[in-house]
């Protein structure tokens, strides 16, 4: 069978099943729609927490980041997991005691004030809407190269898809679909690993293997790529602080931890559990499940790294012909991934250090346009860099690779079966899509509960709420559409801008809401909107959102050295202590919330 | 009313006693990761275990592991201290 024929077998046959779990699963209630009736088994919901989590960017982007960064893509890995224990410690069993529906809802009650309500749901929907953008585009990728349809179709079918299980299965759906989706996507991003370790190592768990030696014998897996790669002029895999010093380096591991731990849509999954103590299990299975991807991603980014520069350097180290190129080469070049400007004139790829092109590739023309391709049939480049030789690298490089394409080329490059490509598409439909309806959930119930419900539409009964509910859904999806149909310039600084936000602005004040007795509505509502502004603005001055950057974004001109993915950590620091100050000079909370306060504290 | 007053301290103790397990479950968090990963890789990366140079290990692979069984930790911890201020952990749906 053709890929094309096994990709719609594989990705028909995933959808059919999120919506017959969708049909299954039909949300009747408020209760069920936003918080799945408080009935969802800890494990059943640490994988739902574990799909809800992990999106586009952890199953297509994150190996091919650390193929690039070695060492330093521990940030990614040390952050997106270690927030998980802030999650367990600080602040899961106390706020599933708290027993509502939404993280809005619990600041606007701690701290007696409906505009502490509005500013957090506002700041929610701020970054849910920033990071689904993101996903649905994600969709439109996998769809188009894998299925050949354009993108704008791929998105339109995510769409509908989404539609179907949110609208209609509220979290309830969401849910059990989540956990459908958690199997399809670790079975798809496990299965290639397991094949590519067994390849280079022959040891079958790629946790171990990128610890063991190489099949050929030529010595330890992580020594032999050190070697390798150095020798072509890159910075070394496993030595530290080559790509960011390690004050940025901690700063920017601080703050996706604390980002994770303060984002809504994985918080609110903690809420739809039956006990205090089934939420702190729960936090355990959702960080075994993101383990199993997160343990087995640094393995596939350095696999994947060796098994690019030998596939295009050859044996000899001497460039493979471009005619003698495999096809997934030709086939990502014709999507504009990779790229190739024959610098020496010798027929043959050469992969080392530097710039191949001057940023992104500009082709002359359209893939099936013969008149913009070269003498060996390469797609002709109008920006080639200037074909010097990096410092070290022992010739010019010659070919461009997005990063982006490490885990989808991955198997292809491995020469894997068909079907081992079929999969791993319908793994990252799966991701993306999970995580979109989480963030469309929690959006939902942001403008239907927090906003409609508790300010403008006090009225509102339970049938009208859950009306609404559906409504703000399906607002939401094509709202997430058009944003993926017609990207903002900005989201491609959407990591840094969600986490960083989630970071100085909700994770503080929440946290000092069970912590602290004595803070207080001034203190929350000032900590919350100094730290958002400071965040914000630090970004927005290095990476111009809107506006022009206002200094160019390079070391020597950030605060302490720390980049504007790791200022969120900065903005938590000043959160804390403007919230904290500002409490102590005015007065404490009533005693009704102090009792509140005391209330979740206990767990029975 | 006495009863009142004693049920009070109990969960004075409790919480006490929680937010005191907490403060060292967060000191070998901050260790695992900034430390461990961080901080220390260099000296860490002398040693290897496996194939992995140590410190890169525990950037890559140890800290991730060393997060759950930390969370288990303290989930076994908290639980002995509900027993031992005998406190039920109720099924809440309200």
């Amino acid at each position: 069978m053709s890929l094309q024929t096994l990709t719609y077998i594989a990705v028909g046959a995933s959808f059919l099943l999120y919506i017959g779990i969708a049909l299954w699963s039909r949300a009747k209630t408020t209760a069920e729609f936003y918080v799945a009736g408080k009935g969802v088994h800890p494990i059943a919901n640490g994988m739902a927490t574990a799909a809800d989590w992990m999106s586009a960017a952890s199953f297509i982007s994150m190996a091919g980041l650390i193929a690039f960064l070695g060492y330093e893509g521990g940030v990614y890995l040390m952050g997106w997991t270690g927030g998980y224990v802030l999650l367990a410690l600080l602040l899961a069993p106390y706020l599933r005691k708290y027993g509502k529906f939404s993280v809005p809802e619990f600041i606007g009650d701690r701290y007696y004030s409906s505009a502490a309500r509005l500013v957090a749901a506002v700041c929610l929907i701020f970054i849910s809407f920033t990071y689904v953008a993101g996903q649905m585009r994600g969709v439109g990728i996998v769809f188009s190269r894998f299925l050949e349809v354009d993108i704008d179709t791929g998105l339109y079918i995510g769409m509908a898809i989404v539609f179907v299980y949110a609208v209609l299965g509220g979290m309830r759906g969401i849910t059990y679909t989540q956990v459908a989706q958690y199997c399809v996507l670790i079975f798809a991003y496990t299965v290639p690993a397991v094949f590519l370790s067994l390849q280079f190592t022959g040891v079958m768990l790629p946790q171990i293997g990128l610890g063991s030696e190489m099949v050929d014998g030529s010595g330890p897996l992580l020594e032999k790529l050190d070697q390798v790669i150095v020798d072509l002029g890159f910075s070394s895999y496993t030595a530290p602080f080559n790509d960011m010093s390690m004050v940025n380096m901690a700063a920017i591991t601080l703050a996706l931890m604390v980002g994770t731990a303060g984002l809504p849509h994985v918080i609110v999954r903690f809420f739809t559990v039956p006990s205090v103590n089934d939420a702190r299990r729960s936090a355990v299975w959702a960080l075994v499940f993101i383990a199993v991807l997160y343990t087995t991603a640094p393995a596939v980014g350095a696999l994947a790294r060796m098994n690019l520069v030998d596939t295009i350097n050859g044996p000899a180290q001497q460039g493979v012909p471009y005619i003698e190129m495999p096809q997934w080469f030709k086939t990502w070049e014709n999507s504009g991934l990779v790229a190739w400007h024959d610098h020496n004139g010798d027929g043959r790829l050469q992969h080392a250090a530097g710039n191949a092109v001057d940023g992104k590739p500009k082709f002359l023309g359209d893939p099936d346009d013969s008149a913009a391709r070269g003498q060996w049939g390469q797609r002709l480049l109008s920006n080639p860099f200037n074909g010097l030789e990096a410092a070290a690298a022992p010739f010019s490089n010659e070919v461009y690779i997005d990063r982006d394409i490490m885990v989808l080329a991955n198997p292809e490059i491995a020469g894997l079966p068909n079907w081992v490509i079929a999969l791993v598409a319908a793994g990252g439909v799966a991701a993306a899509l999970s995580t979109a309806a989480g963030l469309l959930l929690v959006i939902s119930v942001a403008v239907s509960h927090d906003i409609l419900k508790s300010t403008f539409a006090k009225g509102m009964n339970e049938k009208q709420e859950l009306a609404a509910g559906r409504i703000a859904a399906a607002i939401a999806i094509i709202i997430a559409g058009f944003l993926g149909l017609n990207p903002p310039a900005f989201v491609a600084q959407v990591v840094a801008f969600a986490f960083g936000l989630a970071a100085s602005s909700l994770f503080p004040v929440i946290l000092l809401g069970i912590f602290s007795k004595r803070v207080n509505k001034w203190g929350a509502i000032a900590g919350m909107s100094v730290g958002l502004i400071f965040t914000m603005a630090y970004i927005i001055y290095f990476k111009g959102v809107f506006i022009a950057p206002l200094a160019e974004n390079i070391p020597d001109n950030w605060l302490l050295g720390i980049s504007p993915e790791g200022i969120g950590s900065v903005g938590m620091i000043v959160n804390f202590m403007v919230t904290l100050g500002v409490s102590r000079l005015t007065s404490p909370p009533p005693e009704d919330v102090q009792a509140m306060v005391e209330r979740i504290r206990q767990p029975g | 009313m006495p009863e009142t007053s004693v049920e009070n301290n109990k969960s004075t103790h409790y919480w006490r006693d929680n937010v005191r397990l907490i403060l060292l479950c967060l000191l070998i968090w901050f260790l695992l990761s900034f430390g461990a990963g961080i901080l220390f890789v260099e000296v860490l990366n002398r040693a290897s275990v496996g194939g992995y140079p140590l410190g890169f290990w525990f950037a890559q692979q140890g800290s991730i592991i060393g997060f759950i069984l930390l969370i288990l930790f303290y989930n076994y911890r908290v639980r002995k201290l509900e027993s031992k201020y005998s406190i039920e952990d109720a099924n809440i749906s309200e």
